[in-house]
C-alpha cells in the first residue's frame, strides 16, 4: 500500500469507498495513478460482520446526527435517520442487497419520454445507454453478476417460490432469482452463496460482491492505494485559479490533517456528498462549491419504494437464504395507462426477527400487530423498489441549528411524495396483495418505506451547466478538477436499484480522468 | 434457591468486532441473598418448554437499581398490552422492566416520567393496574397513545421483547447462521406446499 504525503499534490483523493468511490479507486490505481481514499468509516471483514442485526446496524450504519423534514413518513418514524446508509470501509456495498439490474433505454430520457410533470424537475441524462452499455458489460463481469457472462442464477429459496407462484399465476412472465452480484458459483476468488439470510449485515461468507474486499484490496495490490479509514473530511478546499486543491479532514486520532490533491472525487453517498460541497463555501464560491446551477443538494432522490408481507397457513421460513434472490420485473416498464409514468420492480426481502418490529409499521402495536410476529415463520416478503420524481424542492441542506462533533452542521433531508410516486405506490402495493393472494396468503400488510437505502440525484450530471452540478463524465461544470463519483450524479432514478450504474458510471470516469490527467487538461 | 438474572442485551458491538461471534445472552447462575437493589422482579419458565432448554433453570430472576417491584411489574403488564404474546413468557417482558430501569438509573427525567407514568395507569385502573381485565388495561393504554411515556415504553419494548433468545426461540427464528454453514444443506428450499419453480427461474445450488 502506497504512503501519500499530506503535501504531496500529485495524486487523486477520492472521498468514500463504496460503489462509486471503491471502484473509481481501483480502476485508477490499474492505471498507475496514485489514489488517497478518504474513508469516513472503520474497516471491518467478512470475519468481523455479525449475523445480528442491530449488532451489525451498530458496526456498519451511518448514524452521525441527520434530522429530516416533510410530509415523507419517514421524517415522523426515523426523524434522525433518513437513510440506512453505511459508515464503514466498502461503503453501503457492505450492506446492499447484490441486486445488480441495466437501466431501461427510455430511463435516461425521462423528460423526452414522461414529458412535462408538474412538480417534477425531470430532465434527460446527458448519456444514453448505448453510451453506457460497454460500462455495464465491464461492471457486471467485475461484480460477477448472475445470469451475465455465463454466471449461473442463485437458486431459489422459501421466499422466491411463494413470489414465483404467485407472480405466475397472475400472469408475470418475468420472474427468476435476479441479477445478483453474488457468487453462484465459486469466483474471483471468492466462495459461492452459502445462503445465509443474512445479505444485509455483510456477507460472512464473501459472495456478495463488496468493494471491501474486492476492489480496495485489488488497488491496494497495485501499491498505488493510500486508503485510510476512520477519516472524516469536512472541507474541499480550493486556490486563487478556482480549482480544488486539497481537502480538510479529521483522522482517527480526532486531529485536524490537510491532503493536497491534483484532482478530488466526492463519493460520500447523496447526502454527504451535497453537504460536503455546501460545507466547503467560500469567498469564491458563495453558494458552495461547483453550485453555480443551485442544483447542489436538490432532486434528492430515494426511489419509490413500500413491501407487501403475507401470511401463510404453512411455514415460509423466509428469512433463509439470499434476501433478495427473487425478482419480477413485468411492471419496470413505463405504461401510462396504469396511472403513473415510469414502472418498478418487485424484489423478494425479508427481514430478522430483530428488525421486524422496528420496520413492519413503525409505530403500530396491538394484538392485530402481535398476531404478526406470532406468525413470522408463515411470512412470505417482498420490496417494491420504482423511479420517483424528481423535485427541486426535495433537497440536502445544512441544518445550522444541529452540529455534528467536528461542529458543522449536520444535513437535513426534506422529502415529499411527487403524486406520481404516491400512485405507483399504491399500485405497487395492489399487486404485490394480488400475487400473494393468488399464492395462498391468509393476511396481507403493506409495509411504508425503511429509511432510505437508495439516495440519489443530489448532484446531478446535466448537458447544460444551468440544469445540473456535473457534466455526463460526473466532472464539475465549475471546477474542471473535481468530480461526483456516486449515485448523486443520477439525472433520474430509473426504476432498478442503483448499484450497478454507480459501478459502471466509475469505471466510465476513471477513464475519463485518466485521459485527462494524460492530456494535462486537469 | 438458584435465580437466573436476565442481562439486557448488549447494546455494543465491540465485544465481537475481532472474531464476529456474537456472545450468546448470558444466563449465569445467581443466589437469591446476592439480588439486592429497589426492587426484584421473579418467575418461572415453564419446565419442559423450548425456553426452559434454553435456561440453566427454570427461576428467573431481574434486579432493579431504580424502580419498585410494583413498578417494574406495572411496565411488565403495559408491555404484554402493547405486545401481547400467549407464546411469550413474563421474562421476556422483564427484560423490558430491566431495560426501562436502567434508563432510569442513567436520568432523573425518565425516571420521574416513568414513575408517573406508573401511578397513572394505576390510578386509571382505579387502583391497581395489573389487576385491571385485559380489556380495560387496552382502553388505559390507548388512552395513553401520543404520550411521551407511552412512547417511551413502546419505544424500549421492540429492541427488550423481541431482540433476545427467548423470543427468537419463541417465535422461531434461529438468528445467527454462519457458523452453521448458513442454510445452503439445511432447508433454504425445503417448501413442498408450493411447486417447485423451474431451473431456468430458479437454477439449482452449486454443491461443488
Amino acid at each position: 500500500m502506497a504512503s501519500i504525503a499530506f503535501n504531496d499534490d500529485s495524486a487523486v483523493v477520492i472521498i468514500g469507498s463504496g460503489a462509486g468511490g471503491g471502484t473509481l479507486a481501483n480502476e485508477l490505481c490499474q492505471k498507475g495513478i496514485k489514489v488517497v481514499v478518504l474513508e469516513a468509516g472503520a474497516r471491518q471483514s467478512p470475519q468481523s460482520f455479525v449475523n445480528d442485526e442491530w449488532k451489525s446496524f451498530g458496526q456498519l450504519a451511518w448514524l452521525d446526527p441527520r434530522t429530516t423534514s416533510g410530509t415523507w413518513r419517514v421524517a415522523k418514524d426515523f426523524s434522525g435517520l433518513p437513510a440506512w446508509i453505511c459508515k464503514t470501509v466498502g461503503g453501503s456495498t457492505t450492506h446492499w442487497a447484490g441486486a445488480s439490474l441495466r437501466f431501461q433505454e427510455h430511463e435516461f430520457r425521462a423528460k423526452t419520454v414522461y414529458g412535462d410533470i408538474p412538480g417534477a424537475n425531470l430532465l434527460d441524462w446527458p448519456i444514453t445507454l448505448s453510451e453506457l452499455e460497454p460500462y455495464y458489460a465491464k461492471a457486471e463481469n467485475k461484480m460477477g453478476v448472475t445470469r451475465t457472462n455465463g454466471i449461473p442464477g442463485l437458486p431459489g429459496n422459501n421466499n422466491f417460490k411463494v413470489l414465483y407462484a404467485g407472480a405466475k399465476k397472475l400472469g408475470y412472465k418475468g420472474v427468476h432469482t435476479g441479477n445478483m452480484a453474488i457468487n453462484s458459483q465459486p469466483r474471483d476468488g471468492r466462495g459461492r452463496c452459502m445462503q445465509l439470510g443474512f445479505c444485509f449485515q455483510g456477507c460472512k461468507s464473501g459472495a456478495k460482491w463488496s468493494t471491501l474486499y474486492t476492489e480496495i484490496p485489488k488497488a491496494e495490490a497495485t501499491g498505488n492505494l493510500d486508503l485510510r479509514p476512520e477519516s472524516h473530511v469536512t472541507r474541499i478546499e480550493h486556490n486563487e485559479k478556482g480549482l480544488v486543491s486539497g481537502v480538510v479532514y479529521f483522522d482517527k486520532d480526532g486531529k485536524e490533517q490537510r491532503q493536497k490533491a491534483r484532482v478530488v472525487c466526492v463519493a460520500g453517498n447523496s447526502i454527504e456528498t451535497p453537504r460536503l460541497l455546501l460545507l466547503s463555501a467560500s469567498n469564491m464560491f458563495a453558494d458552495g462549491l461547483a453550485n453555480s446551477s443551485g442544483q447542489v443538494g436538490r432532486n434528492y432522490m430515494r426511489h419509490m419504494t413500500g413491501s407487501v408481507y403475507a401470511a401463510f397457513k404453512d411455514p415460509v421460513h423466509m428469512y433463509r437464504g439470499t434476501t433478495m434472490a427473487g425478482i419480477i420485473s413485468d411492471e419496470s416498464v413505463h405504461n401510462p395507462k396504469r396511472g403513473f409514468v415510469g414502472g418498478y420492480e418487485m424484489e423478494t426481502l425479508s427481514l430478522g426477527l430483530a428488525f421486524m418490529p422496528a420496520f413492519l409499521d413503525p409505530g403500530a402495536w396491538g394484538a392485530e400487530y402481535a398476531w404478526w410476529m406470532d406468525h413470522y415463520t408463515n411470512l412470505a416478503g417482498m420490496w417494491l423498489v420504482g423511479e420517483d420524481m424528481p423535485r427541486e424542492t426535495n433537497r440536502v441542506t445544512l441544518n445550522t441549528n444541529v452540529k455534528d462533533k467536528w461542529g458543522n452542521p449536520v444535513p437535513n433531508v426534506h422529502f415529499d411524495d411527487h403524486e406520481n410516486d404516491i400512485v405507483m405506490r399504491n399500485h405497487a402495493f395492489t399487486q404485490g396483495e394480488r400475487i400473494y393472494q393468488a399464492a395462498g396468503a391468509i393476511k396481507t400488510y403493506r409495509t411504508p418505506p425503511y429509511p432510505s437505502t437508495h439516495n440519489l440525484g443530489t448532484c446531478r450530471i446535466s448537458a447544460n451547466a444551468r440544469d445540473g452540478v456535473a457534466n455526463k463524465w460526473g466532472q464539475t461544470h465549475d471546477i474542471p478538477n473535481l468530480f461526483i463519483s456516486d449515485g448523486s450524479q443520477f439525472t433520474t432514478g430509473g426504476a432498478e436499484n442503483p448499484t450497478l450504474t454507480i459501478v459502471s458510471l466509475a469505471i466510465r470516469q476513471a477513464d475519463y480522468i485518466a485521459r485527462q490527467m494524460t492530456e494535462r487538461a486537469i | 434457591m438458584r435465580t437466573i438474572p436476565i442481562a439486557p442485551v448488549a447494546s455494543a458491538f465491540s465485544d465481537c468486532e475481532e472474531s464476529g461471534i456474537v456472545p450468546k445472552q448470558n444466563l449465569p447462575l445467581a443466589r437469591r441473598e446476592f439480588l439486592k437493589g429497589s426492587g426484584i422482579l421473579m418467575g418461572t419458565l415453564a419446565a419442559g418448554s423450548v425456553l426452559a432448554g434454553l435456561a440453566p433453570s427454570t427461576v428467573w430472576a431481574v434486579e432493579l437499581k431504580t424502580l419498585s417491584q410494583n413498578e417494574g411489574e406495572t411496565l411488565m403488564a403495559m408491555a404484554r398490552t402493547i405486545y401481547p404474546h400467549k407464546k411469550l413468557p413474563d421474562a421476556v417482558y422483564a427484560i423490558l422492566a430491566k431495560d426501562l430501569d436502567a434508563s432510569a438509573a442513567g436520568s432523573a427525567d425518565v425516571a420521574k416520567m416513568l414513575r408517573d407514568g406508573v401511578s397513572n395507569l394505576n390510578s386509571m385502573a382505579g387502583g391497581n393496574f395489573k389487576k385491571a381485565s385485559d380489556a380495560k388495561k387496552l382502553a388505559i393504554v390507548k388512552g395513553l397513545e401520543g404520550s411521551a411515556f407511552f412512547g417511551a415504553v413502546r419505544g424500549q419494548c421492540v429492541t427488550s421483547v423481541y431482540n433476545n433468545d427467548m423470543a427468537f426461540a419463541a417465535f422461531g427464528f434461529p438468528g445467527s447462521s454462519w457458523e452453521k454453514g448458513g442454510y445452503i444443506t439445511r432447508g433454504f428450499q425445503d417448501l413442498k406446499w408450493l411447486p417447485a419453480p423451474p431451473k431456468s427461474a430458479s437454477p439449482s445450488a452449486y454443491m461443488g
